[in-house]
């Protein structure tokens, strides 16, 4: 990878190593399993075998002979729990099917028992012990399965609206040349490197719990409800995520079973679900189908576009992602339409992933636009440029800024795309065939309202404390930044404090908002303590050191209330009660402007004449989104989701066995992410960008933006040096050998 | 994971001794491995004990044996001896085996992960067991891990199971590497047993799935693979190991080629053919052997050897790529030798 830290341009803050790097690879930081507690007992998760139908017959006999279990909860003896709500109606939850509530099993993987001992171990040989009589039915387990129910999202969440401009039909009915192809993403799983771990202990009525979670408050709010306390007898504390990328999102059935196990036992207990369970007990990416037609005149301008969408979803909870409103907004169509379907199958409910409705989305239209340039013949970055538009068409509202063309420019410079021969095979390296592809990456920016509390003392160290999470992105060092940078001190005197419902509360690490949110909200806190100061911006030590004298004070200490202006709750109360708040991108509501951030990746793909093998030599990306706030922290997140992007063309996906809807390549061997020898030279381009409309912090979010496009720009290159044309993730020798 | 007991072996006759003496445990293990296994580097045991599908009684790990033959990897002008107790990167660094035996390091290699390769030993990565997810899982049923309870992989998710020497009972394949090598290198294996020492040609070591593939070899209870020998021939050093996967290291093959070569100009004099990935056994092209012996390495006799390699293939539904990219593998690996650059 040619570059450790890019170039750093205007509107960008100091590139800085994180506050926390030595803490993570010398082993010091703690993660949720690593936080100790006191003689804790070790739970262990049974779960079913079956995707349809209902336990019949449990046989513990084996089980609790095992020395040393404690405890075996089933759907027959687990204590009493309240609703939760999904978060799509606005709770915490992944599904409104409480654990163990009966002998239903609605899909492979569900959690039937869960086993507590005095070791790890013991707990994993009574689990292994315990044997289970079901009564099956066949599940349907994909499209196409029998038994799948198909529904309009329309039908089913009125709100969830298709987007619509013009006549679409007509429009492609009377174009010059029109592109009309189906495209299919796969289910994938997030894998975070930290396992999907719990622990609960009570003191009295308190309970704290050790979870990695993208959103504390939330998981606090809704675990509470659950067990009918006050949320302030709850704490939930995560110093560090492992990895995430949305699976840690949600409250899912477990963290419950653990608190009444704890509360049950009079005894902490600890739970790290498998690599294999994490599989079915957090969620994954749902599958997705997608018919697109795009009509254009000779001349290369787009005359309609019409995308219809079906999402994979299991039975429980009404989850869908959308997306095609985000994919209408990206060109200058002037007539769109869209149907989004979900499908109902005996699946486990699935949660947002790294742009969960922007990736499936995006490589369809992405790689239609790119048939549709050959289908011209027009190069595909002109055909791009020639649709460029100012507004969201569909909603009419104006980019706040949008600096697409500036990003192929820059990334198409640095590729050396115009030594590129247009005719797919006719560049090759000896047996290597090569392709060169591209796509648009783009990505809503969206904040959330957020809550930060800064203490500034007289010495001139400041502490910030908002619970915020940094999944490993960096978000300790840009919140450190932004304080820094706002006070007027060196970034080495602010200390962070994060993932705690003690603090005030920050945004869910979800939607690409915690830097944007969380930085504003920090500024804002600044902004008062400078104020209470009677400082301006850019005050010296000594300024500081005089106001402190005159004032008589130690430390002044300001909680910042940060509500976007698009937002639409006009306070920080629902963040306190664990509710999501998230606007921005087309639907911002209040008058707000059309918010994304973008970026061009262009790929360079070998294919081996003989085996097929698809290697990814290079790639480079070129992105704008706003102000910068930390070009190496920013740099490491659009070079993850590059590669995380290679991954999802080539590698990732769960194979499913459609006889039983269960997962067969559950582990990290065989569900194949890249591995180091996969990724070669990695380049990314931080292209400046203004934006003050988006918010205070002037940063647009990109942790999801790096993933969207890669896959098109990947199977457009496969094309260019193969001719075939792939329309099915991932891309695989399988595809490229057959027929 | 179901309790064991865990005893140390300080040399191999101590440890042959102690697991013939070992009792058969419980009957209700039998099927899964119940009684006595030996522990060396662990990566497939300990592995397939989490997961429930191995439940031995008690391990003895022979890692102590200090018998430096045992560890030894040696050069003589009659072949290659190799301990069973050297580690998989052992072997593939040593300089004598790149040079002399390429396909040999390269197998090792290319196989498994650095981590791995430095606790696997050669002896235990023989033996190690299918990846079939249907064996791995034990919710399925799998005439391998619980005979008599059927195939779930024959019309389940089958991309990565065997095309070659599968039965009506078991389709799973033989995921490992350096067996492709030592397949096509004449290699044989040295076992110790009650009896004392005995050597067989390692071709003979496994066996076809058939009606029993929970039999997978021939050894017999408690006998320990101590080395091999390869024997030095013309061919051994122009060899090389193609392995084609999804991604570019730590994968099981998709198709493997192991090829040795003996050319005289452009005519193949001699020619070995060891096959990996779709196969349910170490494999061998014999019938490919001998199309090509005597004949020009050109690509169109190299592709009637890969068709030869591959007509008895049986696909199933998702693997029947392995069919075309096995031979693809086999003419890429054959014209590759022909041109490759002899160490000196």
């Amino acid at each position: 990878m040619s570059q450790p830290v890019p170039e750093v341009g205007a509107n960008m803050g100091l590139s800085i190593a994180r506050i926390d790097a030595r803490a993570k690879v010398t082993g010091a930081a703690r993660f949720a399993s690593d936080m100790p507690v006191s003689n804790p007992a070790h739970a262990y998760l049974v779960t079913s075998t079956i995707a349809r139908g209902r336990i019949v017959g449990l046989d513990e006999t084996a089980a609790r002979a095992v020395p040393g279990v404690l405890l075996i909860l089933t759907h027959l003896n687990r204590p009493p729990l309240l609703p939760v709500k999904h978060f799509v109606a606005g709770g915490a939850g992944i599904t409104t099917m409480p654990p163990l509530a009966g002998p239903e099993i609605a899909h492979n993987g569900q959690i039937i028992a869960m086993v507590v001992a005095d070791s790890f171990e013991a707990a994993r040989e009574a689990a292994h012990r315990f044997t289970v009589r079901y009564q099956r039915l066949a599940p349907a387990a994909t499209f196409g399965s029998r038994g799948v129910l198909e529904q309009r999202i329309a039908d089913v969440l009125p709100e969830r609206k298709d987007p619509v401009l013009g006549n679409a039909a007509a429009a492609l009915r009377s174009s010059a040349v029109v592109h009309d192809a189906e495209y299919a993403t796969p289910t994938q799983h997030h894998n975070p490197m930290e396992l999907f771990a719990t622990t609960a202990h009570w003191a009295g009525d308190e309970l704290t719990v050790y979870e990695p979670s993208q959103f504390v408050y939330g998981l606090r709010a809704g675990l509470a409800g659950q067990l009918g306390i006050a949320p302030e007898k709850v704490r939930v504390v995560n110093d560090y995520v492992g990895g995430a990328f949305g699976s840690k999102g949600a409250l899912t059935q477990r963290t419950a079973l653990v608190a009444l196990a704890a509360r049950q036992l009079g005894r902490p207990v600890k739970l790290v679900a498998t690599r294999d369970q994490g599989f079915t007990i957090s969620g994954h990416r749902h599958e997705t189908r997608h018919r697109v037609r795009i009509g254009a005149s000779r001349n290369g301008r787009f005359t309609g576009y019409h995308h219809d969408q079906w999402e994979l979803n299991g039975r429980t909870d009404p989850y869908v992602n959308g997306g095609v409103e985000n994919a209408a907004a990206m060109y200058a169509f002037p007539a769109v339409m869209s149907t989004g379907r979900m499908v109902r199958a005996d699946r486990d409910p699935p949660i947002f992933m790294r742009a969960p409705a922007e990736m499936p989305v995006i490589f369809a239209l992405e790689s239609a636009v790119d048939e549709l340039a050959v289908k011209l013949a027009m190069d595909p970055v002109e055909l791009r440029r020639i649709n460029d538009t100012d507004r969201n068409r569909v909603t009419g509202k104006p980019y706040s800024s949008r600096s697409l063309m500036p990003c192929y420019d820059a990334a198409s410079a640095a590729f050396g795309w115009q030594r590129r021969n247009p005719q797919p095979g006719s560049m090759r390296a000896g047996d290597w065939l090569i392709g060169w592809g591209c796509a648009t990456a783009t990505y809503p920016t969206q904040v959330s309202p957020a809550v930060a509390r800064v203490r500034l003392l007289a010495d001139g160290t400041a502490r910030v404390e908002i619970a915020a999470h940094d999944v490993g992105t960096g978000a300790y060092t840009v919140l450190a930044q932004m304080a820094a940078e706002t006070l007027s001190i060196p970034p080495a005197q602010v200390s962070v404090a994060m993932g705690d419902t003690l603090l005030p509360p920050g945004p869910v690490s979800g939607g690409s908002v915690t830097t944007a949110s969380a930085c504003s909200a920090v500024k804002l806190a600044c902004q008062q303590v400078l104020a209470r100061l009677g400082l301006p911006s850019g005050a010296t030590a000594a300024q500081r050191t005089a106001a402190f004298e005159k004032l008589k004070l130690g430390a002044v200490e300001e909680t910042g209330n940060f509500v976007p202006s698009s937002s639409r709750s006009q306070t920080t109360g629902g963040l306190y009660k664990g509710s999501v708040d998230i606007s921005g991108g087309v639907n911002a509501g209040n008058g707000a402007p059309t918010m994304f951030a973008f970026g061009a990746e262009f790929v360079e793909v070998r294919v081996h004449v003989r085996t097929r093998e698809i290697r990814v030599p290079r790639i480079v990306g070129a992105f704008a989104a706003g102000r910068i706030m930390n070009p190496r922290t920013a740099h490491s997140q659009l070079m993850g989701g590059m590669i995380w992007g290679i991954g999802s063309a080539l590698h990732e996906h769960t194979e499913i066995d459609q006889r039983e809807a269960r997962y067969m390549n559950d582990n990290l061997a065989e569900y194949l992410i890249p591995v180091n020898a996969d990724i070669r030279q990695v380049d990314v381009i931080l292209v400046p960008e203004v934006d003050t409309d988006v918010n205070p912090a002037g940063a647009k979010g990109i942790g999801e933006l790096a993933n969207v496009g890669t896959a098109a720009a990947v199977a457009n290159a496969v094309f260019h040096a193969t001719g075939r044309r792939i329309r099915e993730l991932p891309i695989t020798i399988d595809k490229l050998i057959m027929g | 994971m179901r309790p064991f007991t865990f005893t140390f072996a300080t040399d191999a006759t101590a440890a042959v001794q102690a697991a013939m003496a070992a009792p058969a445990g419980p009957a209700d293990r039998a099927a899964q491995g119940g009684g006595v296994h030996y522990l060396a580097g662990g990566t497939t045991l300990i592995d397939l004990m989490k997961l429930d599908v191995m439940r031995p009684a008690q391990l003895i790990d022979i890692t102590r044996i200090a018998a430096p033959q045992m560890h030894a990897i040696a050069i003589s002008p009659q072949g290659l001896s190799i301990g069973a107790l050297a580690t998989m990167r052992q072997v593939a660094d040593h300089l004598g085996v790149r040079r002399d035996y390429p396909v040999v390091a390269e197998s090792l290699q290319l196989a498994a992960s650095q981590q791995l390769r430095n606790m696997a030993r050669v002896g235990g990565n023989v033996l190690q067991r299918t990846r079939c997810a249907y064996f791995r899982d034990t919710s399925w049923p799998c005439n391998k891990r619980a005979p008599g309870s059927g195939c779930a992989a024959m019309d389940g998710e089958n991309r990565w199971q065997a095309v070659l020497g599968t039965s009506e009972q078991c389709i799973a394949s033989y995921p490992g590497d350096w067996a492709t090598a030592l397949m096509a290198l004449d290699a044989s294996v040295q076992v110790l047993g009650s009896g004392g020492t005995r050597a067989l040609p390692f071709a003979r070591l496994h066996r076809l799935p058939g009606n029993t593939p929970h039999i997978e070899t021939t050894l017999a209870p408690g006998e320990l693979i101590t080395g091999f020998f390869i024997p030095a021939a013309a061919h051994t050093r122009r060899s090389l190991y193609l392995k084609v996967r999804d991604r570019e290291s730590y994968e099981f093959a998709l198709a493997s080629a192991a090829v040795a070569l003996d050319l005289d100009g452009d005519t193949v004099r001699a020619v070995r053919i060891g096959l990996g990935g779709p196969v349910a056994v170490p494999w061998r092209a014999r019938e490919a052997e001998a199309l090509l012996t005597g004949k020009p390495l050109t690509e169109s006799n190299a592709a009637a050897a890969a068709r030869a390699a591959f007509a008895g293939a049986k696909p199933r539904q998702h693997n029947a790529f392995r069919i075309p990219l096995g031979q693809q593998t086999l003419v890429r690996a054959l014209l590759q030798a022909k041109t490759m650059e002899l160490a000196t």
